[in-house]
């Protein structure tokens, strides 16, 4: 059978003879991930655990105890200056200017004509410390030169920043009882408790001396944390989270458990749901842009009527749909009665649900939950229904 | 029992009397990840070597499973039709896939030939 791989086992790549040849960036916590038995994979440029021995456990693990991830690899941008907030109010689709200090926010980075170039979480630091961003890894770049070209006339600078800055996640009902039981990790004087940090706002916290940002944010559908500090203390903090986290279930978890997580939970990911050639209004997210900002790319824009919108797709049994593989609509009067009505841009057998789901753009009037429909798999054609998103809702506890 | 051979495509193939059994190899299985479902063909199939027989999906992607000789399909291991997990679990014993009746195995790779080239 087929197979790719990337081999990976810690050693300094060897000399190439190719000086254009890339080499994929390595997080701070490398090492450990090779220490834990991950099977890495080059990811945007970036060298990443796909998973420590099983995708499947590990995503049980997020549901039911508590993960944790290397998100370093994401893309990480400041802006600072006393017209900050104006400036990102006209150059993101959400507006930045009415977050409180220390709070996040999902928004989204669009062109003028409305498509979506990423998708972001901005965080309101306090004092004057300005905003810091966090983008996908593989549109870092783009990400970075829109917003310098929409920061001119702005007194505010946008810089790329965590040259040096790991992230760690945890996430899973037991995140918060992890993070508590770890011993060298204090909140900042003034700054709020973990116990009281609402969700989508920052805290500000030491370890081993070190500060640590911390959000009460995630993309696993489950409660949980992430963490940014200086590369140096990461392997430290990777560690002492596993140890601490041992008997609350923690396992360190991969890019293969994120993406099924997320899924389930019906969150988009650029790339599959979110394209320059998609609107937020397609993705169901019209809410993430306010058009009563006086000014802001993509205001106004338009999406054209009849364009596809983005549905869950949930069928029985054991084989998934797939990005890319067409969705159909079946027994119509057209030749061979099938009609290709829609694309799928997610799909996985949902671990956590026990049957396949999918998202998918189709035809609005094909939107409407109930709606039976078909995706080709290869040869053959599995029937789903249209269901509301998300998937998988977290216990309330 | 006759050791194994190997295909560039990783796979594994054992001659028992007049038939061939056939498996993925434990380094597939890992690039796979976790197995959720396997398609093998009928019984009774001809095969033609280097011809897609099956597939082996993961939660990530899905491998093809290509027919490394010649041969009529004598029997699939409806153990891994019901429980994948067996692939990761058991690559090379109960994580079999097909069984493949013919005389003979033509060159295939060593397990040394097969694991060099791996890096």
């Amino acid at each position: 059978m087929t197979a790719s791989s990337t081999r990976d086992d810690g050693a300094p790549p060897p000399p190439t003879d190719d000086p254009f040849d890339a080499v994929p960036r390595r997080t701070a916590l490398h090492a450990a991930h090779l220490a834990a038995g991950a099977r890495m994979v080059d990811f945007a440029g970036w060298s990443m655990p796909v998973s420590y021995g099983s995708d499947l456990a590990e995503h049980h693990a997020v549901r039911q105890a508590a993960g944790l991830f290397d998100l370093s690899h994401m893309g990480l941008l400041r802006v600072r200056g006393p017209e900050a907030a104006a400036f990102l109010d006209a150059a993101v689709a959400g507006r930045m200017s009415a977050l409180a200090e220390r709070q996040s926010k999902y928004t989204m980075l669009l062109s003028a004509e409305g498509g979506i170039l990423d998708d972001l979480v901005v965080t309101r630091l306090p004092a004057d410390e300005g905003f810091a961003i966090v983008a996908n890894a593989g549109n870092r770049d783009v990400v970075f030169s829109a917003l310098r070209e929409r920061a001119a006339g702005f007194a505010a600078v946008v810089r790329p920043a965590g040259e040096r800055t790991a992230i760690l996640a945890v996430q899973g009902p037991s995140s918060r009882a992890v993070l508590e039981a770890l011993p060298g990790l204090a909140v900042e004087e003034g700054a709020p408790a973990l116990g009281a940090l609402r969700y989508y706002r920052t805290t500000a916290g030491v370890f081993e001396g070190v500060p640590v940002l911390i959000g009460r944010t995630g993309y696993t559908g489950e409660d949980g944390f992430e963490l940014f500090l200086d590369d140096s203390a990461a392997p430290s903090l990777w560690a002492a989270l596993l140890e601490a986290g041992r008997p609350h279930g923690l396992v360190p978890c991969g890019l293969a458990a994120r993406d099924t997580l997320r899924l389930e939970a019906g969150m988009p990911l650029y790339g599959h749901e979110l394209s320059l050639e998609t609107t937020p209004a397609q993705a169901g997210l019209g809410r993430v842009v306010d058009e009563t900002k006086e000014r802001f790319v993509g205001k106004g824009a338009v999406t054209p009527p009849g364009a596809r919108v983005l549905v869950g797709l949930a069928a029985e049994g054991r084989r998934a749909g797939r990005a890319g593989f067409p969705v159909l609509l079946t027994g119509g009067d057209g030749p061979g009665g099938d009609r290709e009505a829609g694309v799928v841009t997610s799909g996985a057998l949902s671990p956590s649900l026990g049957h396949p789901i999918a998202m998918a753009l189709v035809e609005p009037a094909l939107a409407e939950p109930g709606t039976a429909l078909a995706i080709r798999i290869r040869d053959t054609l599995l029937p789903a229904s249209v269901v509301t998103l998300p998937f998988y809702r977290k216990a309330t506890r | 029992m006759t050791e194994l051979r190997y295909t560039a495509d990783h796979e594994w193939v054992r001659l028992e009397g007049d038939s061939v059994v056939v498996g993925i190899t434990d380094y597939a299985a890992q690039q796979l990840g976790d197995v959720v479902y396997v398609d093998l063909p009928e019984a009774g199939a001809r095969v033609a070597a280097g011809a897609t027989i099956g597939e082996i999906e993961s939660t990530k992607s899905v491998g093809e499973l290509f027919a490394p000789i010649d041969g009529t399909v004598a029997e699939v291991n409806q153990a891994v039709v019901d429980g994948p997990e067996l692939v990761n679990a058991e690559p090379f014993g109960g994580g079999w896939l097909v069984r493949l009746s013919a005389h003979e195995v033509p060159e295939l790779l060593s397990e040394a030939e097969y694991r060099a080239g791996l890096s």
